[in-house]
């Protein structure tokens, strides 16, 4: 079995898929001759010419918008965003007609889409390319949203994610698309979107993280290993539709729950999550529910950067603090 | 060539036929046979009806907001008219007698104002996307329709409408521009009305003419009469042929007038003067094509009456059956918003029958 990194894992994924359904496209700024600014679509344009693989005008609406018109006519469009802080102007018509054109054509219209892009910090970057903005989009009725951990879960999702009736946001974690290679079966293969997963089992706390966070929470756990607080790990995997059922099946064995999420913390995800584990198991509950989280301000630059993402430490501290309480 | 002799920085605008009725480019005649043409006409005089019918039953508040086409009939059937039936309309929101003629049925068009996302399900084969309110972003749509037809080899032409408003818009720039980089086979006619709402198109930008934007892309672009059907028709022919042949788009801007209100919450009275609205009067695409079919011995006045009287019936009783469907069902607003609702909605869905049936709803 080939040992890949996540972003080969993506590539192999788009490959098998384009060679698969001659109906896939891929297209975005820089996306078809480099291969894009990370090199995730690589090698594509040669194998699969340049009106499947192609790069696009500076123009992010041009983009989301008009996969919604391939998608109508014939094609499944793989549309990339450079960068997650760059989805805002095509944001438009992701919110405004691709997350609603089936409900508004009462189904004659479902949208075919996937719109992929790298997302959250940690690599050091300009203002714009390290936001974490799962909130925005999982927020919206109509699309699905996933973020893949693991080089495994990255190819059997973006394969789910292009098979998918529905529009789907898939957001890539950039400051893991090379650290960390994985056995990745050559086949294709599917991740369902909507379940998480149990990374590790465990019976004192339940901590559900996603993306680049599922490692950090294993880092946090190997600091508590003189603590005797056994930690059951889930990897939300898709951020919209929820996972409820695993992440309820958990809490009620663990009686404590905390989430980590890098983005802002109001309105987050955590946010969301805690209200379903209040809601659904509140009285299975030992210890007022916790969030890790990025603070409610605008992500700083590099020399800052360090205040803001959040170290195993902190999540670290957090778990101790949900454990004893 | 008619994109040449008629190339925006030379400020002519495309006319054949005159505000009198009187064929002031006879040699640009379109060939058009009595049944096209008089399709071509019956649409327009059934969007009259239906579109002073509507206003009416929204002032009797059994409509809901409505926005009128009364004065753009040439302007959208003039260009529906070049279309083969494969060919695609991206259309913004005032467009009943475009979409009329391309097959979308009034009753739908009717259930879409009345309030209910039914009059959006448009027949399979009809190749016309929903209503789009959002301002400029069906350009974008249209551009990957046009885009999927080259690669996939189609032969389909994408024709998006949009307002002289709508021209403002990022999207109006962004689609056209991809498009064009791809010589992708789509058409943008702008329904320049003159008014945004209250916005005079000289307020909306400093260019000249809406025309003149072409430039930019780097296609041809042309300014017409856009109350001249038959000018309409033979631009939009010549634009859709050549997007067709892979030369890539075409942008026409069609000088026509809103004469009723931007919706039936607007009153244009307070932004406009009567003069204006009464010299457009005059201009009324109606009239000049009717003296041209009767002209052409094609059609009477009495037909003509005949067909007001047959339209009158029709749309009441299309009215009445829209009226008749009342409310949507609670699975309805639920079940569109993805392929199979996922477990929240399934939740929420059964939360809200069980407490319908619970207080007796």
């Amino acid at each position: 079995m080939a040992v890949l990194t996540l972003l080969d894992a993506i590539n192999q994924a788009l490959d098998q898929k384009m060679a698969d359904d001659s109906r896939v496209v891929v297209y975005g700024e820089d996306t078809g001759f480099e291969g894009g600014v990370f090199r995730v679509t690589a090698g594509l344009q040669k194998k699969y010419g340049v009106d499947r693989v192609f790069d696009t005008p500076i123009a992010e609406s041009a983009i989301t918008g008009s996969a919604i018109g391939m998608a109508i006519n014939g094609l499944i469009p793989v549309a990339e965003i450079q960068f997650d802080g760059f989805v805002f102007p095509g944001y438009t018509e992701i919110v405004t007609h691709m997350a609603r054109y089936r409900n508004r054509t009462r189904g004659r219209h479902g949208l075919q889409i996937v719109v992929r892009f790298p997302v959250g910090g940690g690599i050091r970057a300009l203002e714009h390319h390290s936001e974490s903005i799962e909130t925005l989009l999982g927020h919206i009725p109509g699309l699905k949203v996933v973020i893949p951990s693991t080089p495994y879960d990255a190819k059997g999702l973006m394969i789910s994610a292009i098979e998918d009736p529905d529009p789907v946001i898939f957001m890539e974690p950039k400051r893991i698309y090379r650290s960390g290679k994985q056995e990745v079966p050559e086949e294709m293969y599917r991740i369902p979107i909507g379940k998480a997963k149990v990374v590790k089992e465990g019976t004192d706390v339940t901590v559900v993280a996603w993306g680049a966070f599922v490692r950090e929470v294993e880092k946090a756990i190997k600091l508590l290993e003189n603590d005797n607080i056994n930690v059951e790990l889930i990897d939300l995997r898709t951020i919209n539709p929820i996972d409820e059922e695993t992440i309820l099946n958990s809490v009620k064995k663990t009686g404590r729950f905390v989430v980590v999420q890098e983005a802002v913390k109001t309105y987050g995800p955590g946010a969301e999550l805690i209200s379903i584990v209040n809601e659904k198991a509140f009285l299975h509950l030992e210890a007022a529910p916790a969030r890790v989280t990025g603070f409610d301000i605008t992500v700083p630059l590099a020399k800052g950067e360090h205040y803001h993402f959040i170290q195993p430490e902190r999540i670290a501290a957090e778990i101790k603090k949900v454990a004893k309480f | 060539m008619l994109f040449k002799d008629y190339e925006p920085l030379k400020k002519k605008q495309f006319q054949i036929l005159d505000a009198e009725g009187h064929l002031v480019k006879p040699e640009l005649e379109p060939k058009l046979s009595k049944e096209t043409l008089l399709k071509m006409y019956k649409t327009m005089a059934l969007g009259r009806v239906a579109d002073i019918k509507a206003l009416q039953y929204q002032r009797q508040g059994r409509m809901l907001t409505y926005p009128p086409n009364r004065g753009q009939e040439a302007a959208q059937v003039g260009a529906m008219a070049a279309l083969e039936p494969l060919d695609w309309l991206s259309p913004a929101f005032r467009e009943l007698n475009a979409m009329l003629y391309r097959g979308v049925k009034l009753e739908q068009i009717y259930l879409y104002w009345f309030g209910n996302e039914w009059g959006n399900h448009f027949d399979e084969d009809v190749r016309v996307l929903p209503v789009n309110v959002i301002i400029g972003s069906q350009v974008n749509h249209a551009a990957g329709l046009a885009y999927a037809s080259k690669v996939l080899k189609k032969n389909e032409v994408a024709v998006a409408t949009i307002g002289d408003g709508g021209t403002s818009h990022g999207e109006f720039y962004e689609g056209l521009n991809f498009a064009s980089s791809y010589n992708a086979p789509l058409v943008v006619v702008i329904q320049n009305n003159q008014w945004a709402i209250s916005t005079p198109r000289s307020k909306a930008t400093k260019a000249e003419t809406l025309a003149q934007k072409s430039y930019a892309f780097g296609i041809p672009g042309i300014q017409v009469d856009g109350n001249d059907i038959l000018a309409m028709y033979v631009a939009t022919k010549e634009a859709v042929d050549y997007a067709r042949a892979g030369n890539g788009p075409v942008l026409i801007e069609a000088v026509t007038y809103r004469l009723g209100a931007h919706t039936t919450s607007d009153d244009p009275t307070i932004y406009r003067k009567d003069e204006e609205v009464q010299a457009w009067e005059k201009k009324d695409p109606m009239i000049r094509f009717k003296k041209y079919l009767i002209d052409k011995g094609y059609w009477t006045e009495a037909e003509d009456k005949a067909l007001e009287e047959e339209n009158n019936s029709y749309v009441g009783e299309t009215f009445k059956k829209v009226e008749a469907t009342g409310l949507e069902t609670l699975e309805d607003i639920f079940k569109y918003t993805y392929k199979e609702m996922t477990p929240q909605l399934t939740e929420q869905y059964e939360y809200m029958k069980k407490y319908l049936e619970e207080e007796g709803k």
